[in-house]
């Protein structure tokens, strides 16, 4: 089931959450709504879900596989929402959770009891939850109550999957491998899921495609791979990953208004002090060396500018360097990108004196 | 087995447990000084009422519930209640759900108003009834004579000054418990394709059943016991309008003492089972929280 939205403004008073969203979901796609908060993803999820109405006076409508469901009620629309902190009903047991939806079916479509017991069963085996019908929320721990939520948004047979923050709430360890979990889950039952989450980490590894959101509008949409090394926008290339800011120079002058550089700390190489200098290459002062992880992480300063960088070097880089708090080295950088004040400009070599 | 007991012997509790508390004397004086306060103003009424009623023994304690006064005050008490409890159950429901689930035009206004009761007199309460349904001043006189209507010095004017009093208790209760929870379970009931009725049934209402039971027996103490209010709206006539304890009070100044605090253990028991339930309740609610 492809998902569409078309032109959602959405605001709360004064305060504005969304402005002329438009955004298309590809069938089968798992996609990842990703920004800092306020950044409006919760509220474009939420009115996917029809949780939320798009404001009336703005044209924006939403459309499942072609069929406008703008204003359709949430439970109408065919759509399992887990929310962020589960919402599971917390006076019944895992069983009457998961049931609910089915049991709030009218009558000519309700399945017989002992089809909802085997459903039920069914979507326990399916979230690895098998024998605890019995339980009550209460007694489940985080990353179990995570998949009873999600059971029970399939258990209605939903044609699209809609996650708020699906592993905020739960400490890292449980969240990488419930990540990948949900990853295998749904390429074997192939069903559209959106997910919203603040953390670029989770979207990066998680998403088939990213939407990368920021006051209360896309900045871009692409594979992961796309958003990191193609970042339209300061903000994308911010908000993704590491990254080192630069004043651009006079040097380049093409426009009055000095840009800003940005290189990724894995494009930043070190080098021992008085190798051939060239234009992309300055000298530094080693600030601090953390060293924990497969990649040491350097902290620099730029001599003459006082700017700070980081790099990030191998640690048998590290090792053959000898690198020391306070030596002096010479950074160059294999990848510069330009930003100016209206848009991306080019991939340069340019980096001020 | 050797090794446990010698563990326990050897047991001695933390520093830290002596340092954080006050010193013997100062817990033991304001121990005291709780106690006492207590027992003046609460044990003793308590034991005086009970003390009264069975001075005489229990053949007269017994023989003032066989006076026709004192049955119909007690039967008009409970019909009273039994009109008054329901209604603001009803009410209480609506408001704190309105309240806490919604956001609309007029909600502090709504929250003011339910505090009303508890900022105005009782008997500035029953005046107004009186003022507005009076048959012979009151702002509704003409269609009440009309449609020869009874309200003031009758039930219906009891009925309505009790609600009034009684109006804010369920909703009080409720409100703070609807706010913990929040949204998300009804609108994930939403998304589910439960309709309104279904997940006010099975989603809303099992949440707040304990809070919601708790408001009731309150309100039902105070339905029962309210004396100002409905002193003014019922005019107080034997056998007719008289409530529990404006009946108690005449019995009282009728010097008929025994049969008053024979009549006030009644009350006094109604105090004591709505504590006991109370209790009950919250060691219920701490039992779920826990869960």
């Amino acid at each position: 089931m492809s998902i569409q939205a078309t032109h959602i403004s959405k605001t709360f008073g004064d305060y504005r959450a969304l402005e002329n969203v438009s955004l298309t979901v590809p069938d089968g796609r798992l996609v990842s709504l990703l920004g800092p908060s306020g950044s409006g993803k919760t509220t474009l999820l939420r009115i996917l879900a029809g949780l939320e109405y798009p404001d009336p006076d703005a044209l924006g409508r939403v459309l499942f596989h072609g069929e406008d469901v703008t204003d359709l009620a949430p439970g109408k629309r065919g759509v399992g929402f887990v929310f962020q902190h589960y919402a599971l009903f917390r006076h019944m047991t895992v069983e009457k959770n998961i049931s609910f939806g089915l049991r709030a079916m009218p009558l000519s479509k309700r399945p017989s009891t002992d089809e909802i017991r085997k459903r039920v069963n069914h979507l326990l085996e399916l979230v690895q939850l098998n024998g605890l019908n019995k339980r009550y929320p209460s007694e489940l721990s985080g990353g179990q109550r995570q998949r009873v939520a999600l059971a029970r948004a399939l258990a209605v047979e939903p044609r699209v999957l809609l996650l708020d923050e699906p592993f905020g709430a739960l400490d890292a360890k449980v969240r990488k491998d419930l990540r990948r979990w949900l990853r295998t889950f749904q390429e074997e039952i192939q069903i559209t899921t959106i997910f919203v989450t603040h953390d670029q980490e989770e979207a990066l590894e998680l998403a088939d495609e990213v939407v990368v959101m920021n006051n209360a509008r896309i900045e871009q949409v692409g594979s992961p791979q796309e958003v990191y090394d193609k970042p339209k926008s300061p903000f994308v290339i911010e908000f993704l990953g590491n990254v080192n800011r630069f004043r651009a120079g006079d040097s380049h002058h093409s426009t009055a208004e000095a840009g800003v550089l940005y290189v990724r700390p894995h494009d930043v190489e070190i080098q021992p002090s008085g190798a051939t200098p060239h234009q992309q290459a300055i000298p530094a002062k080693v600030l601090h060396i953390f060293s924990a992880g497969n990649f040491a992480r350097v902290a620099l300063e730029r001599i003459g500018t006082h700017e700070h960088f980081e790099a990030e070097v191998p640690r048998e880089r590290l090792r053959e360097l000898a690198l020391e708090q306070g030596h002096t080295v010479t950074a160059t950088f294999r990848h510069i990108r330009l930003f100016e004040k209206n848009g991306f400009i080019e991939d340069t070599n340019l980096l001020a004196p | 087995m050797a090794a446990i007991v010698s563990r326990t012997r050897s047991f001695v509790p933390p520093k830290s447990f002596r340092t954080i508390t006050e010193s013997a004397p100062v817990r033991w004086t304001l121990t005291a000084i709780a106690v006492g306060f207590l027992s003046l103003f609460l044990l003793m009424p308590l034991i005086a009422v009970f003390y009264e009623a069975f001075k005489k023994g229990v053949q007269l304690y017994l023989a003032t519930f066989s006076d026709p006064y004192a049955i119909d005050a007690i039967r008009l008490t409970l019909t009273v209640a039994a009109i008054s409890v329901p209604l603001n159950l009803l009410f209480g429901l609506a408001a704190a759900w309105a309240i806490t689930k919604f956001t609309f035009r007029g909600k502090s206004l709504l929250v003011t108003v339910l505090d009303l009761p508890f900022a105005v007199s009782p008997v500035i309460a029953g005046l107004i009834f009186v003022l507005i349904f009076s048959t012979t001043h009151g702002w509704l006189a003409e269609p009440i004579k009309a449609w020869d209507l009874r309200i003031i010095f009758a039930l219906p004017g009891i009925a309505l000054a009790t609600i009034f009093i009684t109006l804010p208790f369920i909703a009080r209760e409720l409100i703070p418990v609807m706010q913990a929870q929040g949204r998300d379970e009804e609108l994930a009931a939403l998304t589910l394709g439960a309709g309104g009725w279904r997940t006010f049934f099975h989603v809303t209402l099992p949440n707040v059943k304990w809070g919601l039971f708790y408001g009731v027996i309150l309100c039902n103490a105070r339905a029962m016991g309210e004396f100002g209010a409905v002193a003014v709206v019922s005019g107080n006539i034997k056998g007719k309008t008289s409530t529990m304890p404006l009946y108690i009070e005449t019995l009282y100044m009728e010097y008929q003492t025994v049969s008053a605090f024979s009549l006030a253990t009644i009350l006094s028991l109604l105090a004591l089972a709505t504590l006991l339930l109370k209790n009950f309740i919250e060691w219920r609610t701490a039992k779920s929280a826990r869960h």
